[in-house]
């Protein structure tokens, strides 16, 4: 038995990982251009354009509203359009991406928000175009808020990928509700949590890692004198 | 070089229009060092961003290098920024990027081919005396190696012009002195033309020809800083010495105060020794100062003369007749 339940772990987990690793990839290739048109159709922004970015502030609020459980549900005649079927891990992806893709949005958002305002005038000061600001000024100096963002956004992508399972997804949520849940099997249950509660470490830890690597704000030898 | 005419900012807040720049018109030569001094909020920021479009002018007209800039297209005006340098009160270097990269961006910019941008960086970095914090991050650079990075980069792509928005302003005395002497030989070594703002009278004395000053977004005083500075009752020369904090208590031999304003030639004389031996009066000295400014020394001071009376007014007149006194400051307390 113990060998078993080792197995179906492993199994689960990898469909999980396969889950959440295709949903980040996607969420971030659709997040980022969302979260980048968020700032620049923004009031003051480098594109103002208040008309797209009411609609796209309103897409990203009713988006992050819906509970994942309903979008879930609300989103199936779409992912039977794209995969073909409703049930299974592929399936699981597209609401996965759908709900994730706001709040990638928002980090991106916000991320880019809190580069200072002065370094994208200093840049349009010496002539730039919009897009080299945006692409060798803002991002980059937003780039460890944005890794760190990212990190928030898989966690919660584990999160919502276990309640998938939990609905015929496959994966840890699929597990820990069929076995140790419906079957009372404790050390499964137990089992899924670990394996989780891992991931979620290794992701924040990985996110926190790479992160500072591209921090370059801090002092580490500060020099008193000219 | 510049040539801003008739321009006025309006701002819309919630609803209410506030005006940040009223009518305001000045013109800077090629190779002038040319300052703008005021309070903040006096709306020197949006002045010196009407340069280079940063912000543009509700009204009036901006000419900088022979282009009027607001009749250029988007490309045209992009173009001409890269032949305007601008350097900033909080540096506004790129943080993600080294030394080496932030003096580089420009010349990216500018599409210079990669050799070329390699070997203009290494000239920077030498003529702002930085060519070992090629790779260090900005933030682990002092304030005054932060702004003359920023130097550095604002003059990668040889521009004639350049800007200067507060850049002494966060920086300590000392280092202010030495990136002030640095903006000098810049000015003199490679004729840059220099627009500054600032709210330190310090600044605009230590490099500035030229001076104008900004009050409520409205220019009050545009004139050469020696002249000014030696004429009372101008708004720099208000601004530089406040009055005397020696009051009338402070005459104790009944004699007669005198306030001198030292300027030009009069800063050379022995002014106070002629009087002795001409007039046989006595000066005490209360309080005063001579300060060098650019190539002049301007100053004053305040001192009492005693004698026979007679001999204080013969003196008091010669003073008045050399124009070294005005009335006002030569009557009797």
């Amino acid at each position: 038995m113990p060998g078993e339940l080792t197995h179906s772990l492993w199994v689960v987990t990898l469909e999980t990982l396969y889950m959440t690793s295709v949903a980040t990839v996607l969420v971030v290739l659709a997040g980022l251009p969302l979260g980048v048109l968020l700032v620049l159709t923004d009031r003051g922004g480098l594109w103002e354009r208040p008309g797209l970015h009411r609609v796209l502030g309103t897409f990203v609020n009713v988006g992050r509203s819906v509970p994942f459980i309903i979008l879930m549900v609300a989103i199936v005649p779409l992912t039977r359009l794209l995969v073909g079927t409703t049930i299974g891990t592929t399936a699981a992806i597209v609401p996965l991406v759908v709900a994730a893709i706001p709040f990638m949005g928002r980090v991106v958002e916000q991320g880019l928000r809190e580069v200072d305002s002065g370094l994208v005038e200093a840049a349009i000061a010496m002539g730039s175009t919009h897009r080299r600001v945006i692409v060798r000024v803002l991002l980059p100096e937003a780039l460890p808020s944005l890794v760190r963002g990212t990190a928030l956004v898989v966690i919660s992508l584990l999160g919502y990928s276990a309640m998938a399972g939990a609905v015929g997804g496959g994966g840890l949520g699929d597990l820990a509700v069929k076995y140790g849940y419906m079957r009372f099997r404790t050390d499964v249950m137990l089992g899924c949590l670990a394996v989780l509660l891992a991931l979620v470490q290794l992701v924040q830890w990985l996110g926190d890692g790479v992160a500072s690597r591209f921090d370059h704000t801090s002092p580490h030898s500060r020099r008193a004198h000219d | 070089m510049i040539e801003l005419r008739g321009i006025s900012k309006v701002y819309r807040q919630g609803g209410r229009e506030v005006s940040a720049l009223q009518d305001v018109s000045l013109r800077v030569d090629p190779g002038e060092v040319f300052g703008v001094l005021g309070q903040s909020g006096a709306g020197k920021s949006t002045l010196i961003r009407c340069v280079n479009l940063l912000e543009r002018p509700t009204q009036g007209r901006v000419r900088v290098n022979g282009k009027e800039l607001l009749s250029l297209s988007p490309e045209e005006l992009r173009l001409a920024r890269q032949g305007i340098g601008m350097i900033f009160q909080h540096f506004n270097l790129f943080s993600s990027q080294t030394v080496a990269a932030n003096v580089a961006y420009p010349l990216e910019v500018a599409g210079l081919p990669r050799e070329q941008i390699r070997a203009r960086v290494a000239e920077l970095l030498a003529l702002v005396g930085l060519s070992d914090k090629a790779d260090t991050y900005p933030a682990r650079l002092s304030g005054g190696q932060k702004q003359r990075v920023g130097i550095a980069r604002a003059l990668a792509p040889r521009p004639r012009i350049l800007l200067s928005d507060e850049a002494t302003s966060s920086l300590d005395p000392e280092t202010t002195r030495s990136v002030l002497a640095l903006l000098r030989d810049l000015n003199r070594q490679l004729g840059l033309t220099i627009l500054l703002i600032t709210h330190q009278m310090e600044v605009v004395k230590a490099i500035c020809d030229t001076v104008a000053v900004l009050e409520q977004g409205r220019l009050v005083e545009q004139g050469k800083v020696v002249e000014l500075l030696s004429r009372p009752g101008s708004h720099l020369h208000g601004l530089c010495y406040p009055p005397f904090t020696t009051g009338e208590s402070a005459v104790l031999r009944g004699g007669q105060r005198v306030e001198l304003s030292l300027s030009g030639e009069h800063s050379t004389r022995p002014i106070l020794s002629t009087l002795a031996r001409r007039f046989d009066v006595d000066a005490h000295l209360l309080e005063g100062s001579l300060e060098r400014v650019g190539e002049a020394r301007v100053g004053r001071l305040l001192f009492e003369l005693t004698g026979a009376p007679d001999a204080v007014s013969q003196a008091l007149a010669f003073l008045r007749e050399q124009g070294l006194t005005s009335e006002e400051a030569a009557h009797a307390w």
